[in-house]
């Protein structure tokens, strides 16, 4: 769920010897132990790289009720990442259904904060759980597992019958772009579930009370801020030290001038992508916040946490961000906030997308291993997740979307999640996304991100900007030993 | 009893030395091999491609970048550390002067003792998240303490502006090891004879001249011994980077460290068999520092 990848480390760098030794006794200590050390070479045999596999998965029989072929009394082992959504959902939720839908199966169900710490070395022996919610700063890379052949192919679960009516596929059910954003070179391996949107958020109270109005052009954007500027309120703020939350902004306006088909490019890493002129029209724009003075004094020098926070007193009044934000925020959002959020500005009244246009992709990942025992039932696992009730109640839960269609219809949402959901609804099919920075993540973060913290510093210009960015892409395009994804 | 004594010291001696076998050097082993092959992380499969990722390594501006910021650390964070903890040590420890004839520390010094060595209870993560804190631009300690004071021209956006970010890290290694070596430098303080410094006195020595002449060549198996752990902080920095300033190194990767390159490597980029070739080349980095700083420092030892 929450992109910025920044955590807290506990390690600790202190020295730990606390008696000075002397030189010779040091290389003495050193002698001995090498010495003791020649015949214990043997003992070391046992090596990361070592180890195999199993591969007798069960199966069950392919009935009506079990289109999937579920081994009924086979166990479901189930490894949630403890994150921003907990792992309730997991165990309130979607484990009693599959519990009563198969009495004789038992769920194995644990959580954790560090996916690949606990489970990288699981996949290496070849023993994986059944269903892993592969999320969070420590996740492994989906896209790597997928080129090592480590994930079971979730091509079954897409064509069997939903779990609401047998009439329709899972397929059907989700919304666009999930199949895509769970595929590596045609094949879908990846179930992402929660769905987020990616807009500019305000505080909607805010803007009633001084009368002002979203704005539906960059022209107007502009106009706007000079007026909050003489409220005494800076208008912009960013996640400071993680400039790349600007890269959002900056590519979909500029995909909206120019239509998604730039998006494609830059994906591909086709050479010049990032010197379309709508990206450097969209990246002058933001460059220009920083340079009418716009910006947040010192958001430069503030972390994810801290810019959102100044956003929350309202010291800014605008800052780009995912439908994560308002759950992230909601232990310093003020009580008379509304917070809401609306698509970027048009940079052009002749644009090749409408305003209502937005970024908005599937996130929290949930896999099969190729190598689990039950594969089987973690397919079935991910289609009690998709159902209308296993859906519904993540959403009334967690507070997030979710990539099954229509699944928080009817809820009560909260102000910034139903602005979420009304914004996705008023996009229809005008829903574009990008996958470079889940392709190739380095790419994203440090090489665009220190240059789009240049850029909105004006410590280099939109024109350098793009530089570095096409530069970014060949070094990832001409590194032979990286694996290329294309849509 | 004689005859029992191998089987005893065996006894003792085999269980440590193989965890360590296990655990420490059975891991070293494994990285030289997995730095020479293209291995993901996830799968039992790792092909050798022989020296290919040390090419890549020369090659890679990243490294050279951070490594270059490696060392600097090296050389800064050694000399103000220890130079900072010679000289609150000698202030705590034989600083003060006691009526005519007593060697004791500063008024106050058992004060200071415990501030200068709390950073180090705490944790890194901590510190990190602290001084994060305090950096903030516009509600931070440092930029509040300079305004209150008026002098709001040295306010900036601290660790958001690419000229200090990694004077920031600096000082907040400085800050947090300075404790430690006050302790043990002041240890090393109190084995010295009273005597020698009342000797000192009565031939008229200035403070100054003690510290040169007395505190520092009798403390310099000391003083190598600190160098030689710095430099080994130094030539890490990872966690301290990553918490303050996250994966990407800090504005424009102004205070990117090899751990740091590493840590992406490996996590962001799952090229275990090139972060294993960056780890190598650390160890013998390491390794190098290691020895050459007990060369250079070596000295006749004075017995006393």
């Amino acid at each position: 769920m929450s992109v910025p990848q920044d955590r807290s480390v506990p390690e600790d760098t202190a020295p730990v010897f606390p008696v000075p030794l002397s030189r010779r006794a040091l290389l003495q200590r050193a002698g001995v132990a090498g010495l003791a050390l020649g015949p214990a070479g043997g003992l070391l045999a046992a090596c990361a790289t070592g180890g195999g596999g199993n591969n007798d998965a069960a199966e069950g029989e392919v009935t009506e009720d079990n289109p999937l072929g579920v081994p009924e009394d086979e166990p479901l082992e189930v490894v949630i990442f403890n994150g921003g959504f907990g792992e309730a959902y997991a165990t309130d939720i979607h484990e009693p259904m599959y519990a009563e839908r198969y009495p004789n199966a038992r769920i194995e169900h644990s959580a954790t904060e560090q996916i690949a710490q606990t489970l990288q070395s699981r996949f290496v022996s070849g023993n994986p759980p059944d269903v892993v919610n592969n999320s969070g700063a420590n996740q492994m890379d989906n896209g790597q597992l997928a080129a090592d052949g480590a994930l079971y192919e979730l091509t079954d679960l897409l064509d069997a019958p939903s779990w609401d009516d047998p009439n329709v596929t899972v397929r059907d059910t989700l919304v666009a772009g999930t199949v895509e954003v769970g595929s590596y070179n045609g094949t879908f391996y990846v179930l992402n579930y929660a769905y987020s949107v990616f807009g500019i958020w305000y505080n909607a109270a805010l803007l009633e009370q001084y009368g002002w109005e979203y704005p539906r052009t960059w022209q107007d954007m502009v106009a706007l801020c000079r007026e909050i500027q003489s409220a005494g309120i800076a208008p912009w703020t960013y996640q400071g030290l993680h400039p790349r939350y600007m890269n959002w902004p900056i590519l979909s306006m500029a995909t909206k001038l120019a239509g998604p088909d730039i998006l494609v490019d830059i994906d591909n890493l086709v050479p010049g992508a990032w010197n379309h002129e709508a990206i450097i029209e969209a990246a002058t724009a933001v460059y220009n916040l920083r340079r009418d003075g716009f910006i947040l004094e010192g958001t430069e020098g503030m972390d994810h946490v801290q810019a959102q926070t100044a956003w929350c007193q309202g010291r800014a009044v605008f800052i780009p961000c995912g439908s994560w934000l308002e759950n992230e925020q909601a232990d310093v959002t003020p009580e008379d906030f509304r917070m809401a959020v609306a698509p970027e500005p048009l940079l052009s009244t002749d644009s090749a997308l409408p305003f209502e246009a937005i970024r908005a992709t599937p996130g929290e990942p949930f896999i099969v291993p190729a190598q689990a025992n039950n594969p089987r039932g973690g397919l079935e696992y991910l289609r009690i997740m998709l159902s209308k009730e296993g859906a519904s109640g993540f959403t009334q839960m967690v507070s997030s979307l979710t990539s099954v269609k229509g699944a928080a219809d009817g809820l009560e949402l909260s102000p910034g999640l139903a602005s979420a959901a009304q914004m996705l609804s008023n996009a229809g099919d005008n829903v574009f996304n990008w996958l470079y920075p889940s392709w190739y993540a380095t790419m994203e973060n440090p090489m665009i991100d220190a240059a789009t913290g240049d850029l909105m510093t004006n410590r280099i210009t939109p024109q350098e900007w793009a530089e570095r960015c096409e530069a970014a892409a060949t070094q990832i395009r001409e590194d032979d030993s990286i694996e290329k994804y294309s849509r | 009893m004689r005859h029992g004594k191998y089987p005893f010291i065996l006894a003792f001696l085999l269980p440590p030395v193989a965890l360590y076998a296990i655990f420490v050097i059975s891991p070293y082993i494994q990285a030289f091999y997995i730095s020479l092959t293209e291995w993901s992380g996830f799968t039992s499969q790792a092909t050798f491609i022989g020296l290919d990722n040390y090419q890549w390594l020369l090659r890679n501006e990243y490294f050279w970048a951070a490594l270059w910021h490696n060392v600097l650390l090296l050389i800064a964070l050694p000399l103000i550390t220890i130079g900072l903890g010679l000289f609150f040590a000698s202030m705590l420890n034989v600083g003060g002067r006691r009526g005519t004839m007593q060697i004791t520390g500063v008024r106050g010094s058992s004060v200071y003792k415990v501030l200068y060595f709390l950073p180090q209870v705490l944790s890194v993560a901590i510190i990190g998240v602290l001084w994060r804190y305090a950096f903030e631009p516009s509600t931070g300690l440092v930029n509040g303490v300079l305004r209150a004071v008026g002098l709001d021209a040295l306010t900036r956006a601290w660790l958001g502006d690419p000229s200090v970010a990694f004077w920031c890290v600096l000082a907040v290694l400085v800050w947090a090891n300075v404790g430690f070596y006050v302790v043990l430098f002041s240890a090393g303080m109190q084995a010295i004879p009273r005597d020698i410094y009342e000797a000192a006195l009565l031939d008229g020595a200035s403070r100054f001249a003690t510290f040169w002449r007395i505190t520092v060549p009798l403390l310099w198996d000391t003083i190598q011994v600190a160098w030689i752990y710095l430099a080994i902080i130094a030539l890490d920095g990872f966690a301290i980077v990553q918490i303050m300033l996250g994966n990407a190194g800090g504005p424009s990767r102004s205070a990117d460290v090899v751990g740091l390159v590493l840590y992406r490597t490996a996590f962001m980029d799952y090229n275990f068999g090139r972060a294993s070739a960056i780890g190598v080349a650390m160890f013998f980095l390491t390794l190098t520092v290691a020895v050459l700083s007990m060369r250079a420092s070596r000295r006749e030892r004075i017995e006393f």
